[in-house]
Protein backbone atom coordinates (compact mmCIF):
# COMPACT_ATOMS: atom_id res chain seq x y z
CA UNK A 1 0.00 0.00 0.00
CA UNK A 2 2.81 2.23 0.47
CA UNK A 3 3.03 4.64 -2.49
CA UNK A 4 6.82 4.87 -2.13
CA UNK A 5 6.84 8.21 -0.79
CA UNK A 6 8.86 9.29 2.37
CA UNK A 7 7.49 10.38 5.28
CA UNK A 8 3.68 9.96 6.88
CA UNK A 9 1.05 9.00 3.72
CA UNK A 10 -0.99 12.00 2.52
CA UNK A 11 -4.22 10.21 4.10
CA UNK A 12 -2.79 10.47 7.78
CA UNK A 13 -1.46 14.11 6.91
CA UNK A 14 -4.95 14.78 5.92
CA UNK A 15 -3.77 16.47 2.96
CA UNK A 16 -6.48 18.16 0.07
CA UNK A 17 -5.03 15.99 -2.70
CA UNK A 18 -4.10 12.39 -1.74
CA UNK A 19 -3.87 9.58 -3.91
CA UNK A 20 -3.53 6.84 -2.16
CA UNK A 21 -7.42 7.76 -0.97
CA UNK A 22 -8.59 7.64 -4.79
CA UNK A 23 -6.94 4.07 -4.45
CA UNK A 24 -8.27 3.00 -1.38
CA UNK A 25 -11.50 4.09 -1.69
CA UNK A 26 -12.66 4.11 -5.28
CA UNK A 27 -15.15 1.32 -4.37
CA UNK A 28 -16.63 4.03 -2.25
CA UNK A 29 -16.17 6.68 -5.18
CA UNK A 30 -17.90 4.50 -7.46
CA UNK A 31 -20.72 3.54 -6.14
CA UNK A 32 -21.45 7.14 -4.50
CA UNK A 33 -21.09 8.05 -8.56
CA UNK A 34 -23.65 5.50 -9.81
CA UNK A 35 -25.56 6.67 -7.36
CA UNK A 36 -25.26 10.42 -8.20
CA UNK A 37 -26.02 9.77 -12.29
CA UNK A 38 -29.14 7.80 -11.43
CA UNK A 39 -31.03 10.23 -9.19
CA UNK A 40 -29.82 12.99 -11.09
CA UNK A 41 -30.78 10.78 -14.70
CA UNK A 42 -34.44 9.81 -12.59
CA UNK A 43 -35.07 13.44 -11.78
CA UNK A 44 -34.19 14.78 -15.30
CA UNK A 45 -36.16 12.20 -16.99
CA UNK A 46 -39.13 12.49 -14.82
CA UNK A 47 -38.78 16.20 -14.69
CA UNK A 48 -39.17 16.18 -18.94
CA UNK A 49 -41.59 13.62 -18.29
CA UNK A 50 -44.18 16.41 -16.40
CA UNK A 51 -42.84 19.54 -17.86
CA UNK A 52 -43.91 18.56 -21.51
CA UNK A 53 -47.76 18.15 -21.22
CA UNK A 54 -47.55 20.93 -18.35
CA UNK A 55 -46.57 23.38 -21.60
CA UNK A 56 -48.50 21.62 -24.02
CA UNK A 57 -51.86 22.78 -21.63
CA UNK A 58 -50.75 26.19 -20.26
CA UNK A 59 -50.02 26.85 -24.56
CA UNK A 60 -53.63 25.08 -25.21
CA UNK A 61 -55.38 27.35 -22.79
CA UNK A 62 -54.17 31.21 -22.29
CA UNK A 63 -55.92 30.72 -18.70
CA UNK A 64 -53.57 28.19 -17.51
CA UNK A 65 -50.35 29.37 -18.42
CA UNK A 66 -50.27 31.94 -15.60
CA UNK A 67 -51.59 29.29 -13.11
CA UNK A 68 -48.48 27.00 -14.40
CA UNK A 69 -45.55 28.99 -14.35
CA UNK A 70 -46.37 30.96 -11.22
CA UNK A 71 -46.93 27.44 -9.47
CA UNK A 72 -43.64 26.21 -10.82
CA UNK A 73 -42.10 29.60 -9.95
CA UNK A 74 -43.42 29.69 -6.47
CA UNK A 75 -41.78 25.76 -5.79
CA UNK A 76 -38.41 27.03 -7.33
CA UNK A 77 -38.42 29.70 -4.53
CA UNK A 78 -38.87 27.12 -1.84
CA UNK A 79 -35.20 26.31 -0.78
CA UNK A 80 -33.88 22.39 -1.40
CA UNK A 81 -32.80 21.68 2.34
CA UNK A 82 -36.54 22.78 3.03
CA UNK A 83 -38.12 21.08 0.17
CA UNK A 84 -36.55 17.53 1.01
CA UNK A 85 -37.79 18.65 4.79
CA UNK A 86 -41.55 18.43 3.83
CA UNK A 87 -41.07 15.82 1.46
CA UNK A 88 -39.52 13.27 4.17
CA UNK A 89 -42.99 12.77 5.61
CA UNK A 90 -44.24 11.57 2.59
CA UNK A 91 -41.99 9.14 1.38
CA UNK A 92 -40.19 8.14 4.13
CA UNK A 93 -36.35 8.57 4.54
CA UNK A 94 -36.06 7.57 0.56
CA UNK A 95 -34.24 8.55 -2.62
CA UNK A 96 -38.01 9.10 -3.89
CA UNK A 97 -37.59 11.98 -1.28
CA UNK A 98 -34.53 13.80 -3.28
CA UNK A 99 -36.19 12.68 -6.94
CA UNK A 100 -39.82 14.58 -6.26
CA UNK A 101 -38.23 17.05 -4.37
CA UNK A 102 -35.44 17.52 -8.06
CA UNK A 103 -38.37 16.81 -10.80
CA UNK A 104 -39.92 19.86 -9.08
CA UNK A 105 -36.81 22.32 -9.36
CA UNK A 106 -36.64 21.29 -12.78
CA UNK A 107 -40.31 21.84 -13.87
CA UNK A 108 -39.44 25.88 -13.72
CA UNK A 109 -36.98 25.72 -16.31
CA UNK A 110 -37.99 22.98 -18.32
CA UNK A 111 -41.63 24.82 -18.73
CA UNK A 112 -40.65 27.70 -19.11
CA UNK A 113 -38.12 26.47 -22.11
CA UNK A 114 -40.24 24.07 -23.57
CA UNK A 115 -43.28 26.93 -24.02
CA UNK A 116 -40.90 29.61 -25.48
CA UNK A 117 -39.82 26.85 -27.86
CA UNK A 118 -43.16 26.11 -28.77
CA UNK A 119 -44.56 29.29 -29.12
CA UNK A 120 -41.44 30.21 -31.04
CA UNK A 121 -42.58 28.28 -34.03
CA UNK A 122 -43.71 30.47 -36.98
CA UNK A 123 -46.76 30.59 -37.72
CA UNK A 124 -46.41 30.31 -41.60
CA UNK A 125 -44.67 26.56 -41.10
CA UNK A 126 -47.73 25.57 -38.63
CA UNK A 127 -50.05 27.07 -41.64
CA UNK A 128 -48.29 25.06 -43.99
CA UNK A 129 -48.21 21.52 -42.13
CA UNK A 130 -51.90 22.44 -41.73
CA UNK A 131 -52.72 22.84 -45.28
CA UNK A 132 -50.51 19.54 -46.27
CA UNK A 133 -53.13 17.61 -44.40
CA UNK A 134 -51.27 17.14 -41.01
CA UNK A 135 -53.23 17.00 -38.01
CA UNK A 136 -52.85 17.64 -34.57
CA UNK A 137 -50.40 15.08 -32.97
CA UNK A 138 -48.61 14.83 -36.34
CA UNK A 139 -48.53 18.75 -36.52
CA UNK A 140 -46.73 18.60 -33.00
CA UNK A 141 -44.31 15.36 -32.91
CA UNK A 142 -43.05 16.15 -36.42
CA UNK A 143 -43.06 19.83 -37.00
CA UNK A 144 -43.31 21.90 -33.74
CA UNK A 145 -41.14 19.65 -31.61
CA UNK A 146 -38.39 19.34 -33.86
CA UNK A 147 -38.64 23.00 -34.19
CA UNK A 148 -38.60 23.93 -30.54
CA UNK A 149 -35.65 21.35 -30.07
CA UNK A 150 -32.96 23.53 -29.50
CA UNK A 151 -35.04 25.79 -26.69
CA UNK A 152 -36.02 22.64 -24.83
CA UNK A 153 -32.75 21.16 -25.45
CA UNK A 154 -31.32 24.68 -23.69
CA UNK A 155 -33.58 24.18 -20.75
CA UNK A 156 -32.63 20.61 -20.11
CA UNK A 157 -29.08 21.34 -19.83
CA UNK A 158 -29.82 24.03 -17.26
CA UNK A 159 -31.91 21.66 -15.36
CA UNK A 160 -29.49 18.59 -15.87
CA UNK A 161 -26.70 20.98 -14.71
CA UNK A 162 -28.53 22.49 -11.45
CA UNK A 163 -29.66 19.15 -10.68
CA UNK A 164 -26.28 17.81 -10.82
CA UNK A 165 -24.98 20.29 -8.73
CA UNK A 166 -28.20 20.05 -6.04
CA UNK A 167 -28.50 16.33 -5.92
CA UNK A 168 -25.98 16.44 -3.26
CA UNK A 169 -28.56 18.36 -0.75
CA UNK A 170 -29.91 14.81 -0.69
CA UNK A 171 -27.01 13.77 1.90
CA UNK A 172 -29.87 15.31 4.90
CA UNK A 173 -31.94 11.86 3.99
CA UNK A 174 -28.56 9.32 2.59
CA UNK A 175 -29.52 9.56 -0.78
CA UNK A 176 -27.22 12.08 -1.97
CA UNK A 177 -24.92 10.17 -4.27
CA UNK A 178 -21.35 12.21 -3.46
CA UNK A 179 -22.88 14.63 -1.34
CA UNK A 180 -22.65 11.58 1.17
CA UNK A 181 -19.22 11.67 0.79
CA UNK A 182 -18.99 15.33 1.34
CA UNK A 183 -21.12 15.07 4.36
CA UNK A 184 -19.14 12.10 5.87
CA UNK A 185 -16.19 14.08 4.71
CA UNK A 186 -16.99 17.06 6.89
CA UNK A 187 -18.57 14.86 10.13
CA UNK A 188 -14.98 13.38 9.73
CA UNK A 189 -12.85 16.53 8.91
CA UNK A 190 -11.70 14.15 6.30
CA UNK A 191 -10.00 16.91 3.29
CA UNK A 192 -9.39 14.97 0.56
CA UNK A 193 -12.46 13.19 0.46
CA UNK A 194 -14.77 16.24 0.14
CA UNK A 195 -12.25 17.79 -2.20
CA UNK A 196 -12.31 14.36 -4.60
CA UNK A 197 -16.33 14.20 -3.95
CA UNK A 198 -16.60 18.02 -5.24
CA UNK A 199 -14.58 17.95 -7.80
CA UNK A 200 -15.96 14.74 -9.30
CA UNK A 201 -19.93 16.63 -8.69
CA UNK A 202 -18.23 19.25 -10.46
CA UNK A 203 -16.95 16.88 -13.89
CA UNK A 204 -19.77 15.14 -13.32
CA UNK A 205 -22.01 18.30 -14.34
CA UNK A 206 -19.82 19.54 -17.25
CA UNK A 207 -19.79 16.27 -18.23
CA UNK A 208 -23.55 15.37 -18.74
CA UNK A 209 -23.65 19.45 -20.41
CA UNK A 210 -21.59 18.50 -23.09
CA UNK A 211 -23.68 14.99 -23.88
CA UNK A 212 -26.91 16.77 -24.32
CA UNK A 213 -24.90 19.38 -26.70
CA UNK A 214 -23.73 16.87 -28.48
CA UNK A 215 -27.38 15.33 -28.51
CA UNK A 216 -28.81 18.56 -29.96
CA UNK A 217 -26.28 18.52 -32.39
CA UNK A 218 -27.72 14.87 -33.72
CA UNK A 219 -31.22 15.38 -33.61
CA UNK A 220 -30.67 18.82 -35.35
CA UNK A 221 -28.38 17.79 -37.93
CA UNK A 222 -30.19 21.42 -40.34
CA UNK A 223 -28.72 24.13 -38.23
CA UNK A 224 -25.47 22.53 -38.80
CA UNK A 225 -26.11 23.18 -42.50
CA UNK A 226 -27.19 26.25 -42.13
CA UNK A 227 -23.89 26.88 -39.84
CA UNK A 228 -21.95 25.95 -42.92
CA UNK A 229 -23.67 28.51 -44.77
CA UNK A 230 -22.85 31.97 -44.96
CA UNK A 231 -22.73 34.13 -41.71
CA UNK A 232 -25.60 36.07 -42.96
CA UNK A 233 -28.11 33.35 -43.27
CA UNK A 234 -27.03 31.73 -39.78
CA UNK A 235 -27.65 34.63 -37.99
CA UNK A 236 -31.36 35.08 -39.86
CA UNK A 237 -32.25 31.36 -38.83
CA UNK A 238 -31.44 31.63 -35.08
CA UNK A 239 -33.19 35.17 -35.19
CA UNK A 240 -35.87 33.13 -36.65
CA UNK A 241 -35.50 30.74 -33.97
CA UNK A 242 -34.90 33.24 -31.03
CA UNK A 243 -38.27 35.16 -31.41
CA UNK A 244 -39.45 34.65 -27.97
CA UNK B 1 -51.51 14.45 8.72
CA UNK B 2 -49.31 13.48 11.46
CA UNK B 3 -46.99 15.26 10.38
CA UNK B 4 -48.53 18.38 9.77
CA UNK B 5 -50.49 18.47 13.40
CA UNK B 6 -46.97 17.30 14.40
CA UNK B 7 -45.37 20.98 12.98
CA UNK B 8 -48.59 22.56 14.26
CA UNK B 9 -47.55 21.73 17.37
CA UNK B 10 -43.96 22.25 17.39
CA UNK B 11 -44.41 25.80 16.13
CA UNK B 12 -47.40 26.45 18.87
CA UNK B 13 -45.21 25.71 21.50
CA UNK B 14 -43.80 29.12 23.11
CA UNK B 15 -40.65 27.58 24.28
CA UNK B 16 -39.52 26.49 20.79
CA UNK B 17 -39.48 29.92 19.85
CA UNK B 18 -37.24 31.55 22.82
CA UNK B 19 -33.93 31.01 23.59
CA UNK B 20 -30.46 30.92 21.68
CA UNK B 21 -31.82 27.59 19.72
CA UNK B 22 -34.98 29.20 19.14
CA UNK B 23 -36.84 30.30 15.77
CA UNK B 24 -36.51 34.25 16.95
CA UNK B 25 -32.48 34.00 17.08
CA UNK B 26 -32.10 31.51 13.95
CA UNK B 27 -34.69 33.70 11.92
CA UNK B 28 -32.41 37.23 13.17
CA UNK B 29 -29.04 35.09 12.14
CA UNK B 30 -30.84 34.12 8.34
CA UNK B 31 -31.86 37.37 7.99
CA UNK B 32 -29.15 39.24 9.37
CA UNK B 33 -26.59 37.21 7.32
CA UNK B 34 -28.39 36.89 4.17
CA UNK B 35 -29.16 40.83 4.20
CA UNK B 36 -25.48 41.60 4.86
CA UNK B 37 -24.72 38.89 1.75
CA UNK B 38 -26.78 40.70 -0.49
CA UNK B 39 -25.50 44.37 0.07
CA UNK B 40 -21.89 42.91 -0.10
CA UNK B 41 -23.10 40.80 -3.34
CA UNK B 42 -24.55 43.68 -4.96
CA UNK B 43 -21.33 46.08 -4.37
CA UNK B 44 -19.39 43.55 -5.73
CA UNK B 45 -21.40 42.96 -8.93
CA UNK B 46 -23.47 45.54 -9.74
CA UNK B 47 -20.74 48.06 -10.58
CA UNK B 48 -18.94 45.56 -12.40
CA UNK B 49 -21.93 44.64 -14.31
CA UNK B 50 -22.82 47.99 -15.39
CA UNK B 51 -19.48 49.21 -16.17
CA UNK B 52 -18.60 46.20 -18.71
CA UNK B 53 -22.49 46.55 -19.83
CA UNK B 54 -21.86 49.78 -20.58
CA UNK B 55 -18.59 49.50 -21.89
CA UNK B 56 -20.33 46.73 -24.27
CA UNK B 57 -17.21 44.25 -23.08
CA UNK B 58 -17.38 41.25 -21.26
CA UNK B 59 -19.91 39.88 -22.30
CA UNK B 60 -18.88 36.44 -22.76
CA UNK B 61 -17.71 36.62 -18.41
CA UNK B 62 -21.02 37.82 -17.70
CA UNK B 63 -22.72 34.67 -19.31
CA UNK B 64 -20.07 32.31 -18.26
CA UNK B 65 -20.23 32.96 -14.65
CA UNK B 66 -23.45 31.85 -13.80
CA UNK B 67 -22.96 28.41 -16.23
CA UNK B 68 -20.14 27.53 -14.20
CA UNK B 69 -21.81 28.92 -10.57
CA UNK B 70 -24.85 26.61 -11.53
CA UNK B 71 -22.65 23.36 -12.05
CA UNK B 72 -20.47 23.96 -8.63
CA UNK B 73 -22.88 22.59 -5.37
CA UNK B 74 -23.55 25.01 -3.49
CA UNK B 75 -23.01 22.31 -0.45
CA UNK B 76 -19.95 21.38 -1.62
CA UNK B 77 -18.44 24.96 -1.53
CA UNK B 78 -19.48 25.36 2.34
CA UNK B 79 -18.23 22.37 3.53
CA UNK B 80 -14.87 22.81 1.71
CA UNK B 81 -14.65 26.52 3.58
CA UNK B 82 -15.55 25.03 6.75
CA UNK B 83 -12.83 22.42 6.60
CA UNK B 84 -10.38 25.36 4.80
CA UNK B 85 -8.27 27.61 7.28
CA UNK B 86 -11.06 30.27 6.84
CA UNK B 87 -13.58 27.59 8.78
CA UNK B 88 -12.11 28.96 12.04
CA UNK B 89 -12.98 32.27 11.80
CA UNK B 90 -16.92 32.30 12.62
CA UNK B 91 -19.12 33.11 10.13
CA UNK B 92 -16.81 34.06 7.48
CA UNK B 93 -17.37 30.66 4.99
CA UNK B 94 -20.86 31.24 5.37
CA UNK B 95 -20.44 35.07 3.87
CA UNK B 96 -17.94 34.25 1.37
CA UNK B 97 -20.45 31.28 0.38
CA UNK B 98 -23.37 33.44 -0.19
CA UNK B 99 -21.79 36.07 -1.82
CA UNK B 100 -20.00 33.40 -4.07
CA UNK B 101 -23.80 31.82 -5.11
CA UNK B 102 -25.05 35.58 -5.23
CA UNK B 103 -22.50 37.47 -7.34
CA UNK B 104 -23.46 35.29 -10.59
CA UNK B 105 -27.02 36.08 -11.45
CA UNK B 106 -26.55 39.48 -10.07
CA UNK B 107 -23.68 39.99 -12.49
CA UNK B 108 -25.07 38.47 -15.58
CA UNK B 109 -28.98 39.79 -15.45
CA UNK B 110 -27.58 43.06 -14.88
CA UNK B 111 -24.66 42.78 -17.88
CA UNK B 112 -27.58 41.64 -19.47
CA UNK B 113 -30.19 44.52 -19.03
CA UNK B 114 -27.05 47.16 -20.01
CA UNK B 115 -26.93 45.18 -23.45
CA UNK B 116 -30.34 44.77 -24.36
CA UNK B 117 -31.08 48.20 -23.71
CA UNK B 118 -32.36 49.97 -26.62
CA UNK B 119 -28.99 50.68 -28.90
CA UNK B 120 -31.38 53.09 -31.19
CA UNK B 121 -32.74 54.94 -27.59
CA UNK B 122 -28.83 54.80 -26.42
CA UNK B 123 -27.45 56.30 -29.70
CA UNK B 124 -30.41 58.98 -29.88
CA UNK B 125 -28.88 60.19 -26.31
CA UNK B 126 -25.33 60.14 -27.11
CA UNK B 127 -26.31 62.30 -30.13
CA UNK B 128 -28.49 64.84 -27.77
CA UNK B 129 -24.84 65.20 -26.48
CA UNK B 130 -25.38 63.43 -23.29
CA UNK B 131 -21.94 62.47 -21.46
CA UNK B 132 -20.84 58.74 -20.37
CA UNK B 133 -22.28 58.97 -16.69
CA UNK B 134 -25.45 60.73 -17.54
CA UNK B 135 -26.32 58.13 -20.36
CA UNK B 136 -25.85 55.21 -17.98
CA UNK B 137 -27.90 56.87 -14.84
CA UNK B 138 -30.43 58.33 -16.99
CA UNK B 139 -30.52 56.16 -20.27
CA UNK B 140 -29.20 52.70 -19.75
CA UNK B 141 -29.67 52.08 -15.96
CA UNK B 142 -33.54 52.65 -16.02
CA UNK B 143 -33.62 50.66 -19.23
CA UNK B 144 -31.91 47.57 -18.13
CA UNK B 145 -34.20 47.90 -14.58
CA UNK B 146 -35.86 44.99 -15.04
CA UNK B 147 -33.43 42.45 -15.55
CA UNK B 148 -31.10 44.37 -13.20
CA UNK B 149 -34.30 43.34 -10.92
CA UNK B 150 -34.36 39.95 -12.12
CA UNK B 151 -30.68 39.65 -11.13
CA UNK B 152 -31.42 40.81 -7.73
CA UNK B 153 -34.69 38.71 -7.00
CA UNK B 154 -32.61 35.01 -7.86
CA UNK B 155 -29.63 36.04 -5.85
CA UNK B 156 -32.06 36.54 -3.14
CA UNK B 157 -33.93 33.32 -3.31
CA UNK B 158 -30.41 32.09 -3.96
CA UNK B 159 -29.03 33.86 -0.49
CA UNK B 160 -31.60 32.53 1.39
CA UNK B 161 -31.40 29.41 0.64
CA UNK B 162 -27.94 29.07 0.03
CA UNK B 163 -28.33 30.21 3.94
CA UNK B 164 -30.58 27.74 4.44
CA UNK B 165 -27.48 25.12 3.63
CA UNK B 166 -25.17 27.23 6.10
CA UNK B 167 -26.77 24.73 8.74
CA UNK B 168 -25.03 21.56 7.16
CA UNK B 169 -21.64 23.10 7.60
CA UNK B 170 -22.48 23.81 11.16
CA UNK B 171 -23.52 27.77 10.54
CA UNK B 172 -26.84 29.49 11.60
CA UNK B 173 -30.19 30.35 10.73
CA UNK B 174 -33.40 28.73 10.21
CA UNK B 175 -31.74 25.68 8.81
CA UNK B 176 -30.48 24.82 11.68
CA UNK B 177 -33.80 23.47 12.80
CA UNK B 178 -34.31 21.39 10.30
CA UNK B 179 -30.75 19.87 10.20
CA UNK B 180 -31.34 19.21 14.10
CA UNK B 181 -34.75 17.94 13.35
CA UNK B 182 -33.40 15.52 11.26
CA UNK B 183 -30.51 14.49 13.77
CA UNK B 184 -33.18 13.63 16.30
CA UNK B 185 -35.30 11.88 13.59
CA UNK B 186 -38.04 14.52 15.16
CA UNK B 187 -40.06 14.43 11.80
CA UNK B 188 -42.65 17.16 13.41
CA UNK B 189 -39.51 19.66 13.79
CA UNK B 190 -37.86 18.96 10.48
CA UNK B 191 -41.24 20.02 8.87
CA UNK B 192 -41.59 22.88 11.13
CA UNK B 193 -38.04 24.26 9.91
CA UNK B 194 -39.22 23.63 6.38
CA UNK B 195 -42.26 25.26 6.74
CA UNK B 196 -40.31 28.36 8.17
CA UNK B 197 -38.02 28.42 5.62
CA UNK B 198 -40.33 27.95 2.74
CA UNK B 199 -42.57 30.86 3.85
CA UNK B 200 -39.93 33.35 4.70
CA UNK B 201 -38.23 32.77 0.91
CA UNK B 202 -41.71 33.18 -0.37
CA UNK B 203 -42.24 36.42 1.69
CA UNK B 204 -39.21 37.54 0.64
CA UNK B 205 -39.61 37.29 -2.55
CA UNK B 206 -43.46 38.31 -2.81
CA UNK B 207 -41.91 42.24 -0.88
CA UNK B 208 -39.02 41.99 -4.11
CA UNK B 209 -41.71 42.14 -6.50
CA UNK B 210 -43.89 44.41 -4.89
CA UNK B 211 -40.79 46.71 -4.45
CA UNK B 212 -39.89 45.81 -8.40
CA UNK B 213 -43.14 47.09 -9.43
CA UNK B 214 -43.09 50.29 -6.82
CA UNK B 215 -39.69 51.65 -7.34
CA UNK B 216 -39.68 50.98 -11.48
CA UNK B 217 -38.12 54.45 -12.62
CA UNK B 218 -39.98 53.96 -15.91
CA UNK B 219 -43.35 53.45 -13.69
CA UNK B 220 -46.53 53.68 -16.09
CA UNK B 221 -44.19 54.36 -18.86
CA UNK B 222 -43.31 51.27 -19.84
CA UNK B 223 -46.37 49.85 -20.76
CA UNK B 224 -47.03 52.36 -23.25
CA UNK B 225 -43.91 51.91 -24.45
CA UNK B 226 -44.10 48.35 -24.68
CA UNK B 227 -47.24 48.05 -26.83
CA UNK B 228 -46.27 50.76 -28.99
CA UNK B 229 -43.50 48.69 -29.56
CA UNK B 230 -45.89 46.12 -30.51
CA UNK B 231 -47.51 47.89 -32.67
CA UNK B 232 -44.37 48.68 -35.06
CA UNK B 233 -43.85 44.85 -34.60
CA UNK B 234 -40.42 45.73 -32.63
CA UNK B 235 -38.60 42.52 -32.57
CA UNK B 236 -35.36 44.17 -33.02
CA UNK B 237 -32.56 44.05 -29.86
CA UNK B 238 -35.20 45.89 -27.85
CA UNK B 239 -37.00 42.93 -27.25
CA UNK B 240 -39.12 43.34 -23.92
CA UNK B 241 -36.97 42.54 -21.35
CA UNK B 242 -37.62 39.32 -19.31
CA UNK B 243 -38.75 37.81 -22.11
CA UNK B 244 -38.90 33.57 -22.24
CA UNK B 245 -35.38 32.23 -22.89
CA UNK B 246 -34.14 32.38 -26.73
CA UNK B 247 -33.19 29.27 -28.05
CA UNK B 248 -29.70 30.46 -27.78
CA UNK B 249 -27.26 27.79 -25.74
CA UNK B 250 -26.44 30.19 -23.00
CA UNK B 251 -29.86 31.28 -22.27
CA UNK B 252 -28.94 33.21 -19.48
CA UNK B 253 -31.96 35.32 -19.77
CA UNK B 254 -34.42 32.70 -19.06
CA UNK B 255 -35.87 34.52 -15.47
CA UNK B 256 -34.59 32.64 -12.82
CA UNK B 257 -32.61 30.09 -14.48
CA UNK B 258 -29.90 29.96 -11.35
CA UNK B 259 -27.89 27.87 -9.48
CA UNK B 260 -29.82 26.47 -6.70
CA UNK B 261 -27.63 25.10 -4.02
Amino acid sequence: MRGGAAGPSCLEANDWICGEYLRTRSQELVDATVQHLGITAVSVVLGLLVAFPLALVARRWRGAAGPVLGLTTVLYTVPSLAMFALLTPVFGVSAAVVVTGLVLYSLTILVRNILAGLQAVPAEVREAARGMGYGPARLLYEVELPLALPALVAGLRIATVSTVAMTTIGSVVGYGGLGNLIADGMAGFFKAEVLTASVLCVLLALLADLLLLGLQRLLTPWTRVQGRAKAGARRGARTAKAVG
Amino acid sequence: MGAITGAWQWLSTAANWAGEKGVWHRLAEHLWLSGLCLVLSCLIALPVALWLGHLGKGGALAVNLSNVGRAVPTFAVLVLLTLSPLGRQGEWPTVIALVLFAVPPLLTNAYLGMREADRDVVEAARGMGMSGPQLLLRVEIPLAYPLIMTGLRSATVQVIATATLAALAGGGGLGRIITAGFGNYDTAQVVAGAVLVAVLALAVEGLLVLAERLLDPMRGRRRAARTASHLTKGAGPGRAPGAPASGAPTSATTPKATTRP
